[in-house]
């Protein structure tokens, strides 16, 4: 990561008890928690956590009541003192800081969100808002400047004066977050702060985080029982389990990689489409065939492939020229036309593009889909196949529902296979690139079928591990390698 | 019985006697001070004319009532009786005593309630001490009272304020206690001083509570005006007292009639006082 750590936590724990170094010892000897507490009758609240944040990222720490996610999140700030380890704001220890320095650190660096909003009941929405400023002394008319922009920055325009008892949840939640941003900290923390809210007020402040996030690049760390506001919020995401860190990973290594049993248990269930993209479903896109090269390179790399239409691209950096058919080829050899007449656009999309969205583009179109990121570099293509394959990777279980199961036409593996954009392609298709006609049938027809014509079905279906293997030593020395531009992603 | 009797009587006489030999000139320079304060606040009521000081009463009540137009009615009818059978002056010095000794009942009641909240070894200490003060029949401290002070409204002031003490270091206690945590994390979380964090967290949300026991506090100064009578307290309890030993029953109802009504328009007005 080439991104400056803004915060760093290392080896934290918390014991609540009345002789924590007791534990600490007997859990530098390897005791368990039960056996600990068994003996001790104290309570490990953290268990030894590390990790970092980076400057403008949104850090979410995820788990189940009592796993210890909330006592973390205070030990940032030291609402709790851990018992052991240190917590590094800028470079700067904040557990070891007297209470002074901590007061400053506080007030200059640190925002709070809290779950149940903690507004003070006495004070306006206006004070309530520069409180932060108040006690840290700043003249009347600036801090009621700078909170009113906070207001207006939260959508509260003209509740200045309101009274706290007269707002709704979602409104009073906005007055906690305006108040933590009134002081401009870098790094707000923010407490299951959209737990108390109904959920479709809680999904819109969720977009109104995201956007507010987009324009002060604050960093974020976030806690929350709820996997699918940690997925649409967090940049990385940290498991939590009985006080320990389970995993720390982006959203779509957390889904599509999981550590263990406990995070893939906790992942079921979650609606995959929204969360993986382009990126994580797309395969290698080879072959491919230069711009340079002519017809009949193409035509032969389309038949080695059992294919019926490929990209084309040029130069080393793989741009992205558009898709050529193989009957298109085949005319033109008999024809003369000129190569690049024959080359037809291609809709595209870009590697973040979330598969919900990329469901509709597939379904409608008649070749694969190239994922090309913003310089034009063609990464990888998508064929609906894979889209498939991946919303059916269910955990463990491998109990696939009959829609994707007979979509895709093969069995799918569990989870650890979808590691590598490869490695789906070698799993799954063999069998999908023998299925006559369209392999999509069942319940799924309606939607992903559209009105695509049976051809596209062999597009990259035969490619699987025997042939690539078969290219390799087919491969010969001629001109045909050299304008082949296979490169790994 | 093998175990002899232990001299619990014997002991706290000794020690009152001590106090008082060792301590009188300190004890007479506080009951001046008591005195005089006592004194200035009579002559402050007595300073307006009783139908002015009706009328500013009145206003008040109306203003500290939220534009309560029924509460000002009442304060001035019951005020307006008191003054028509002839007890407007005791009525004020009964009204110096109760509001002095409630007022020097909430200054040390409503810091140590604070403290005792911050701190758990005072608040376990001071436990035990709040439930002797609340139920030992007030008649038995008013001897030491008397040794300490002597006879007059000072040693009523001061079993006055033991009497209703504890129930404004109770609440006030709880009233801080009962601050919801989250709050105390904001004041915490933005970088509050201690002192920003009780008087612009704790305190606020903490005074409805706080405002129950300066009502009790009140109430309960009141129901001691008899009682203080007895060892010289002036004012309306003593004119209970006086019909009581004259077994006249017109002038003790009179008197009575007269604490009553001082007690509900104290006690509105109080209740109205406290925010929400």
């Amino acid at each position: 990561m080439d991104r400056k750590v803004k915060l760093e936590i290392r080896n934290i724990s918390k014991i609540f008890g009345k002789n924590p170094l007791k534990v600490i010892s007997l859990l530098d000897k390897g005791y368990s928690k039960d056996e600990i507490f068994e003996e001790t009758k104290q309570t490990i609240g953290l268990n030894n956590v590390s990790f970092e944040v980076y400057e403008g990222e949104t850090f979410v720490i995820m788990g189940l009541s009592g796993s210890g996610k909330s006592t973390l999140l205070r030990c940032i700030n030291r609402l709790i003192d851990p018992t052991t380890g240190s917590i590094l704001i800028d470079g700067q220890d904040i557990a070891s800081m007297d209470a002074e320095a901590l007061r400053k650190i506080r007030r200059s660096k640190l925002g709070m969100v809290f779950q149940n909003f903690a507004l003070l009941p006495h004070r306006t929405v206006l004070d309530n808002v520069a409180y932060g400023l108040e006690i840290q002394g700043v003249k009347k008319e600036e801090r009621y400047a700078k909170a009113g922009i906070a207001i207006e920055t939260v959508g509260l325009k003209g509740h200045q004066q309101s009274k706290i008892t007269q707002l709704s949840g979602g409104m009073k939640q906005r007055v906690g977050l305006a108040r933590a941003l009134a002081n401009d900290p870098d790094i707000l923390l923010m407490d299951e702060a959209f737990s108390a809210l109904d959920p479709l007020i809680r999904s819109e402040m969720q977009d109104e985080l995201l956007s507010l996030e987009d324009a002060m690049q604050k960093t974020i760390i976030f806690v929350s029982h709820d996997l699918d506001e940690a997925l649409k919020l967090g940049d990385r995401i940290a498991l939590m389990k009985d006080g320990e860190v389970v995993q720390i990973g982006t959203p779509e290594e957390i889904l599509t990689n999981p550590a263990d049993s406990y995070v893939s248990k906790f992942v079921a269930g979650v609606d995959r489409s929204k969360v993986l993209t382009a990126e994580a479903v797309m395969w290698r896109p080879e072959p491919l065939v230069s711009i340079n090269s002519g017809p009949r390179v193409a035509v032969q790399l389309m038949k080695e492939h059992g294919i019926s239409s490929i990209f084309v691209v040029e130069g080393k950096n793989r741009l992205l020229k558009g898709i050529l058919m193989i009957d298109d080829a085949v005319d033109a050899l008999k024809s003369k036309k000129s190569f690049e007449s024959l080359i037809r656009d291609v809709p595209s999309v870009p590697p973040e593009m979330p598969l919900n969205e990329i469901i509709p583009l597939i379904a409608g179109s008649e070749y694969p889909l190239p994922v090309v990121n913003e310089s034009g570099k063609l990464k990888g293509i998508i064929v609906r196949g894979t889209v498939l394959g991946a919303l059916a990777m269910s955990e463990d279980t491998g109990d696939t529902s009959d829609l994707e199961t007979e979509a895709t036409g093969a069995e799918v593996k569990n989870t650890a296979e979808i590691e590598s954009p490869e490695r789906i392609s070698g799993e799954n298709t063999v069998e999908s690139g023998n299925a006559p006609e369209s392999p999509v049938s069942g319940e799924a027809d309606g939607e992903l079928k559209g009105k695509a014509p049976p051809e596209i079905k062999v597009n990259r279906d035969l490619e699987n591990k025997d042939l690539e293997n078969k290219d390799l030593e087919n491969k010969e020395t001629g001109s045909v390698d050299k304008e082949l531009e296979v490169n790994a992603c | 019985m093998l175990i002899p009797r232990i001299p619990i009587g014997d002991s706290v006489e000794y020690a009152v006697d001590w106090i008082d030999d060792y301590f009188g000139v300190v004890l007479d320079l506080i009951s001046d001070q008591l005195d005089f304060l006592i004194s200035a606040l009579k002559d402050a009521l007595l300073f307006l004319p009783p139908e002015l000081f009706i009328l500013g009463l009145s206003i008040f009540a109306y203003f500290a009532g939220k534009r309560n137009v029924k509460l000002a009615v009442g304060t001035a009818v019951g005020f307006l009786l008191i003054q028509n059978m002839g007890l407007w002056v005791l009525s004020m010095e009964t009204l110096a005593l109760v509001l002095s000794s409630a007022m020097l009942a909430l200054v040390i009641g409503i810091p140590v309630g604070i403290l005792s909240a911050k701190n758990d070894f005072l608040n376990h200490a001071i436990r035990p001490v709040l439930d002797l003060m609340q139920t030992m029949p007030s008649f038995v401290y008013l001897i030491p009272a008397l040794i300490f002070f002597g006879l007059g409204n000072v040693p009523g002031m001061i079993a006055t304020v033991v009497f209703s003490m504890p129930p404004t270091i109770r609440l006030t206690n709880l009233g801080i206690q009962q601050v919801p945590k989250e709050l105390v994390e904001v004041a915490e979380a933005f970088g509050s001083t201690g002192w920003q964090k009780l008087v612009k967290v704790e305190l606020p949300v903490a005074l409805p509570t706080i405002m129950a026991g300066v009502n009790q506090c009140i109430m309960l100064a009141l129901s001691m005006v008899v009682i203080a009578a007895m060892i010289g307290a002036r004012g309306l309890g003593y004119q209970v007292l006086f019909g009581i030993q004259r077994v006249d029953i017109g002038l003790g109802f009179e008197a009575g009639l007269g604490i009553v009504i001082i007690a509900v328009v104290l006690d509105r007005i109080t209740q109205h006082l406290s925010p929400r």
